[in-house]
């Protein structure tokens, strides 16, 4: 550890500093109290264009995401590269999506997507299914975000929990007391430190490699030497159609994960999402970017810390870098694990107030008591996410993680297709939602994953030979559990209403679904009509 | 009283299907999964997927551009 130093202080002067700004941004752009959901958990929804910038990125490329995906490259080659085309087809399949729902929400004030399913059709029970996969979904995500912590500590040589405990409590601390401003305005500074560090690590690291061409050779002569069948630094005919479904799956379900719609209703006006939709891809070049160092890892014949391949990047810029700079890496990783930790923990606790609390407890609640019953279960969240690392196996998390993938695009029909549509029959989501779930966790369960000698939750790559077909053909198991969960809802909406069971009533009108700022909120419709 | 009538608005534009490109264009490997020709060192499978981010910036930008609501609208 002592060789470390230089590393380890640089690292800890970056957090604090963040960790002060975390505290100082309650005060920020200032509202009269912060004592509603939509100043606490929404930064009073009047982000514009370059916070929400910053915000959205900081939040969908989380640290683990850039420890993860050079670590796949890593491991398994060109597959791991999915997170190129997922990130680039997000941005078109959802720009005309998403402004519908923040006019929306900006008509009725919901703060969820559980509260549009609410209101949209009329089901208490639909919206608190929504709201649990939410909860389910995001959990697992916050506590892999200490993974990436725990990748950059280990390669600094620092060992045991005590660390990660202490940049939990700062981080809970003041999400705490500044709500969605603290991430807000820690996104900057993580966003520049990884920008410089990765602009400095794609054109320092391959020069001193030889050049590109060089890392590519020796990735294909490592690839080539395993008796793996589908690793390679190009795609087989074994694994194209899970590339390109995982790239699709991902994609559609990245905007159904509850942080990520934070983001965007905290946003000022639909022009600033849509302005969003054509710069968020710049963090897609980052991304891609990052995930070469796994390549280049291999090129430098960098050799993992136990098995944990998510230290290969770490320790790629330690035997790159000079000290300091290297510190300054570490840092941008560590920081980058609190932005999205904060915003996926108040996003949890918004579910659990909005539509467990609110709707099943205190149906009266005022903003202030939805506010305190927020920040305190964002504590809970992370203390949960704190213990899930410490008392259970790591891997428990990145199961659960594959798991949140699959269950959360199992909201796609009520949340996603319900911004268009009413035609669905509450019953026939809900319907819709068990087969889907079912579906999707019986067949994580059954992927078994030979290389690490798991015979269950191996991997999303489910193979079509399971279904009788004579193929090694795999596909990504959530797109399948979607198309389950689809037919049936299909079928059990024209069920539901040749029965004549009664539909939920829809609060919602075609116009709110175009609203934009300054137009008038339901609210204030109803004080201008009489009663 | 009677609600004010909403105004007429719409999110509909032959713009948008430009949108289908960059959607379209990943999800297609036999365009991208090949090694020759390289660019800089990097196979084509890399630097034409990592080209596809141009595309898609373009596209959205476009879009945003031509269906941008005037003010008074």
């Amino acid at each position: 550890m002592s060789e470390h130093i230089t590393e380890i202080i640089v690292f800890s002067v970056l957090f604090l500093i963040v960790s002060g700004m975390g505290f100082v941004a309650a005060r920020w752009r200032r509202a009269d109290n912060l004592d509603s959901l939509n100043e606490w958990g929404l930064g009073g929804r009047n982000f514009g264009s370059w916070i929400t910038w910053f915000l959205v990125g900081g939040d969908l490329y989380t640290a683990y995401t850039f420890v993860a995906v050079p670590a796949l490259l890593f491991g398994a080659g060109a597959t791991g590269f999915f997170a190129v085309p997922y990130t680039v087809i997000v941005y078109p399949l959802v720009f005309l999506v998403l402004i519908r729902l923040w006019s929306v929400s900006h008509v009725h004030g919901f703060v969820t997507p559980a509260d549009f399913v609410r209101a949209r059709f009329g089901s208490p029970t639909l919206a608190l299914l929504i709201a649990i996969t939410g909860i389910v979904a995001t959990m697992p995500y916050i506590a892999l975000q200490l993974v990436g912590i725990e990748a950059v500590l280990k390669a600094m040589g620092v060992t045991g929990h005590l660390p990660i405990v202490i940049a939990f409590a700062i981080l809970a601390a003041y999400t705490y007391q500044s709500g969605l401003r603290a991430p807000a305005l820690i996104a900057f500074v993580k966003d520049t430190l990884i920008y410089i560090v990765i602009i400095v690590a794609i054109i320092y690291i391959p020069a001193r490699l030889g050049g590109f061409g060089a890392v590519f050779d020796a990735a294909q002569a490592k690839f080539d030497a395993t008796p793996a069948p589908n690793d390679g630094i190009l795609l087989n005919a074994g694994n194209q159609l899970q590339y390109v479904t995982l790239a699709l799956g991902s994609a559609l379900a990245l905007f159904l994960y509850p942080h990520s719609i934070t983001g965007v209703l905290a946003s000022r006006s639909r022009n600033v999402i849509k302005r969003n939709m054509s710069a968020l891809p710049a963090y897609s070049l980052l991304l891609g970017l990052i995930a070469l160092l796994g390549y280049m890892a291999i090129a430098a014949g960098v050799q993992p810390i136990g098995k944990d391949n998510n230290t290969i990047v770490p320790l790629l810029f330690d035997q790159m870098f000079p000290d300091w700079f290297t510190g300054v890496a570490y840092a941008a990783i560590g920081i980058g694990a609190l932005v999205p930790a904060a915003i996926m923990s108040i996003a949890a606790a918004n579910l659990f107030t909005r539509n467990i609390y609110r709707e099943y407890l205190k149906p009266d609640a005022t903003d202030a008591q939805e506010a305190r019953v927020s920040k305190l279960v964002s504590l809970v969240v992370k203390v949960g996410a704190v213990l899930c690392i410490l008392f259970l196996d790591l891997q428990f998390a990145i199961d659960l993680q594959l798991i949140g993938g699959v269950v959360i695009l199992q909201t796609l029909p009520a949340v996603g297709l319900g911004l268009y549509t009413r035609w669905f029959h509450r019953g026939g989501l809900v319907a819709g939602w068990v087969a889907g779930m079912g579906a999707g966790v019986v067949m994580l369960y059954n992927i078994p994953n030979p290389a690490t000698g798991k015979e269950h939750f191996g991997g999303s790559a489910f193979s079509l030979g399971n279904l009788g077909l004579d193929t090694t053909v795999t596909v990504y198991a959530g797109l399948l559990a979607l198309i389950v969960n689809l037919v049936v809802a299909v079928v059990a909406t024209v069920i539901c209403r040749r029965a004549g069971m009664s539909d939920g009533p829809d609060a919602t009108r075609p116009d709110h679904y175009l609203a934009d700022a300054g137009d008038p909120r339901v609210k204030d419709l109803d004080l201008a009509a009489p009663h | 009283m009677t609600e004010s009538p909403p105004p007429v608005r719409s999110d509909r534009s032959p713009w948008n299907w430009l949108l289908i490109l960059p959607f379209a264009l990943p999800l297609l490997p036999f365009l991208f999964n090949a090694d020759e020709p390289r660019l800089l060192g990097l196979p084509l499978f890399y630097w034409l997927q990592l080209a596809y981010i141009a595309v898609g910036v373009t596209s959205t930008t476009v879009v945003y551009r031509m269906t941008r609501r005037r003010s008074g609208r």
